[in-house]
């Protein structure tokens, strides 16, 4: 089972101005292993995405992406995050172009790829989250499920070997989470290692190898998903995942 | 009235002449505007901050000061300096430079609100700072600039009326030396009035039709109902 | 030291012109003013005629540039009565502020609510009565911050009377430019003047601005 990890963290420290959000956070994933991160909002999570992706950079601290240390001097940062998807919770497509546009400009030119190539591949990628039919609509005439889907075919299309996912179904009406969460489990089962900040618990249950819960910045533990709702180890965790699977219960 | 009809006559070739010369000086001094408003604009948004110092002074320099007077500074001024500009340069310069502080602060305006998540993504999806700006922000904060850029295209036209004081012979110049000919100010300065309010009508209504053009399909469906 | 001498001197004599600058942009604004709110009014509770002259009179006189009104009515007023040019190319600058100024004014007017009108009647004015005292006073206040910003654009335009003779700053600059024969000194310097001044406008306007918001 042990293998190189895909991605280790190592003792991440993050901090804007006086505040330190992450405090000596630590973490190894495998590849195609799919990691859901819960915890109380403030406890870092969105931060640990965007540190790992070098969005807001480690304060101190290290991390690899395969066999690269990506928080060493002197590394392309803009190259890194060619090799790291990551989906928004307001998903940030880009307002002036199409759902098809979206996906093939960072083919174009990131990936510097031609037209005809790039647009073969960002239909292909549009396929993927079921959306071909909807290629030519813009960001403001599709829903938001749509939307997201579209975000997940945008990143998709840039080959990467990890995907973030940062609340990807917080901002979307409850009727339109499913469709979001079925194109994740998808591209699960199709072997993508994931880190997915979510407090869809269901998902966690059927999807996920791992749950991480973190409070205050570090983890607090971490295990596979049935020990983490039965027996958890710490009181806090079982307080917190409780909270949160009745929450989700009372909305349905 | 046959007295009137005679003048108008007798004026209208040399203020169609001169009508020439104002769109030209209007469309070379909106596109100098442009070349330097573009890259100002972006500058006083995404450059270091001694860089937005200096840009900053440049448009409050040009939008503090009366346009009259940065043309006499450019004309009669710099020449002391050793720079000496022909009579239409020196209107191509100064419209120019006066225009491109306006232009800059539209952009401006236009690229702060183009929001944070559009440069997030952009940069998540490994484009470089210059190349989200070049490829995301900018093409959508064109298209938010327009309305402004449109009341900037009239305003330019009006303003190059102020030229004839260095004598470029533009639409007042003509009229200026016509009323001086024919003794009868009032009426030809009247005709140009009708000559200015068909240049910015039209103008007008050919720009409504560009900003209805490149609308963004389902973004500005309200703004359109809005207006 | 020569130099400084000079420069003082020089500056000292476009100095004089600030008060004419200022007395034309008063005088501008204040003509402005009138024509403004009572076009603004014709345009907002007037019949249909007066609607549509107040139209007119806002599109046709934005549509042209101020220094062709300036000459257009310098003449016309030059052939019913004698005025100094200061008092004519004032009286023309305010009217193509009063065009800009109807603008502002009509926008207050419209964004006070309709109830205000309403109640106004239902203790019994008149018409009249309430857009005077009820109406009037609160779109001149909504109206501030964009007429603040009308008010530093006709201190700019202040200096097109430039064009019928007026000593204001401008044209003191170039008188003492055909003396001194540097006109970069003096049109510099008339550019730094008009320049302090209409910074200290936007301070002061600001100022007006803050202290009429924390009243509200």
């Amino acid at each position: 089972m042990t293998t190189t990890p895909i991605l280790r963290i190592d003792d991440v420290y993050k901090s804007f101005g006086a505040t330190q959000v992450l405090k000596g956070f630590s973490l190894s994933i495998q590849p195609q292993e799919v990691v859901v991160l819960v915890g109380p909002s403030g406890s870092g999570k969105s931060t640990l995405l965007r540190c790992i992706n070098l969005l807001h950079p480690p304060t101190s601290g290290r991390i690899w992406l395969e066999e690269e240390e990506i928080t060493a001097p002197g590394v392309n940062h803009d190259r890194v995050r060619q090799r790291i998807g990551m989906v928004f919770q307001d998903f940030n497509l880009f307002t002036h172009l199409t759902a098809l546009g979206n996906v093939m400009i960072g083919l174009t030119k990131v990936r510097k790829m031609h037209k005809k190539e790039a647009h073969d591949l960002a239909m292909f990628e549009l396929e993927r989250v079921g959306l071909v039919d909807r290629a030519g609509h813009y960001p403001a005439q599709l829903s938001g499920g749509q939307k997201q889907r579209v975000a997940i075919a945008r990143a998709l299309g840039m080959d990467p070997h990890i995907m973030l996912f940062d609340e990807p179904t917080s901002a979307l009406d409850p009727e339109l989470t499913g469709e979001v969460l079925e194109v994740m489990q998808q591209l699960a089962k199709e072997g993508m290692t994931m880190i997915v900040v979510s407090h869809e618990m269901g998902f966690a249950r059927q999807v996920a190898s791992r749950v991480v819960f973190m409070e205050g910045g570090v983890v607090v533990e971490e295990g596979p998903p049935q020990q983490m709702f039965e027996q958890p180890k710490y009181e806090r965790t079982r307080a917190f995942l409780r909270k949160i699977t009745d929450l989700e219960g009372d909305e349905k | 009235m046959q007295a009137f009809l005679d003048l108008l006559n007798n004026v209208t070739p040399g203020l169609l002449q001169g009508t020439v010369i104002t769109l030209q000086i209007a469309a070379v001094s909106l596109l100098l505007g442009m070349a330097i408003g573009l890259p100002v604009g972006v500058g006083r948004v995404y450059g270091p901050v001694w860089l937005q110092r200096v840009l900053g002074a440049y448009v409050t320099l040009f939008q503090g000061t009366p346009l009259l007077i940065q043309l006499f500074v450019v004309y009669y001024g710099l020449p002391d300096l050793g720079l000496t500009f022909g009579r239409m340069e020196a209107a191509f310069l100064t419209l120019g430079l006066n225009s491109g502080a306006y232009q800059a602060e539209y952009l401006r305006g236009a690229l702060q609100s183009v929001s944070e998540g559009q440069m997030t993504a952009a940069r998540a999806i490994g484009m470089s700072k210059w190349q989200a700006i070049r490829s995301i922000i900018l093409p959508q904060a064109l298209r938010l600039v327009l309305p402004a850029w449109s009341n900037e295209v009239i305003a330019m036209l009006k303003n190059t009326a102020v030229v004839f004081v260095i004598a470029v012979p533009d639409l007042m110049t003509q009229a200026k030396n016509l009323s001086s000919r024919y003794f009868a100010p009032i009426p030809i300065y009247m005709t140009v009035a009708v000559f200015y309010i068909i240049l910015v009508g039209a103008v007008y209504l050919i720009l409504r039709q560009v900003e209805r053009r490149v609308q963004i399909p389902g973004l500005t469906g309200d703004a359109e109902s809005a207006a | 030291m020569d130099f400084f001498q000079d420069l003082a001197t020089t500056f000292n004599f476009i100095l004089q012109g600030l008060w004419v600058t200022i007395g034309v942009t008063l005088v501008a604004l204040s003509v402005g003013f009138v024509f403004g709110v009572v076009m603004a009014m014709l345009r907002v509770y007037g019949n249909a005629f007066f609607r549509a002259l107040a139209a007119a009179y806002s599109v046709i006189v934005r549509a042209v540039p101020v220094v062709v009104i300036i000459f257009i009515l310098f003449f016309v007023i030059a052939r019913f009565v004698n005025l100094s040019p200061f008092w004519a190319g004032s009286l023309a600058l305010g009217f193509a502020s009063g065009a800009y100024q109807s603008e502002i004014f009509r926008g207050a007017f419209q964004s006070v609510p309709p109830g205000q009108m309403t109640a106004a009647r239902a203790i019994g004015m008149s018409r009249v009565q309430a857009i005077q005292s009820i109406i009037l006073p609160q779109a001149v206040r909504l109206a501030l911050p964009a007429w603040g910003n009308e008010a530093t654009l006709v201190l700019k335009d202040s200096t097109l009377v430039f064009v019928v003779g007026v000593p204001e700053i401008l044209r003191r600059a170039q008188q003492v430019s055909a003396r001194t024969l540097e006109p970069f000194i003096a049109f510099g310097l008339a550019l730094l003047l008009y320049l302090a001044l209409t910074l200290l406008t936007t301070q002061v306007l600001q100022w007006l601005e803050r202290r009429y918001r924390l009243q509200m």
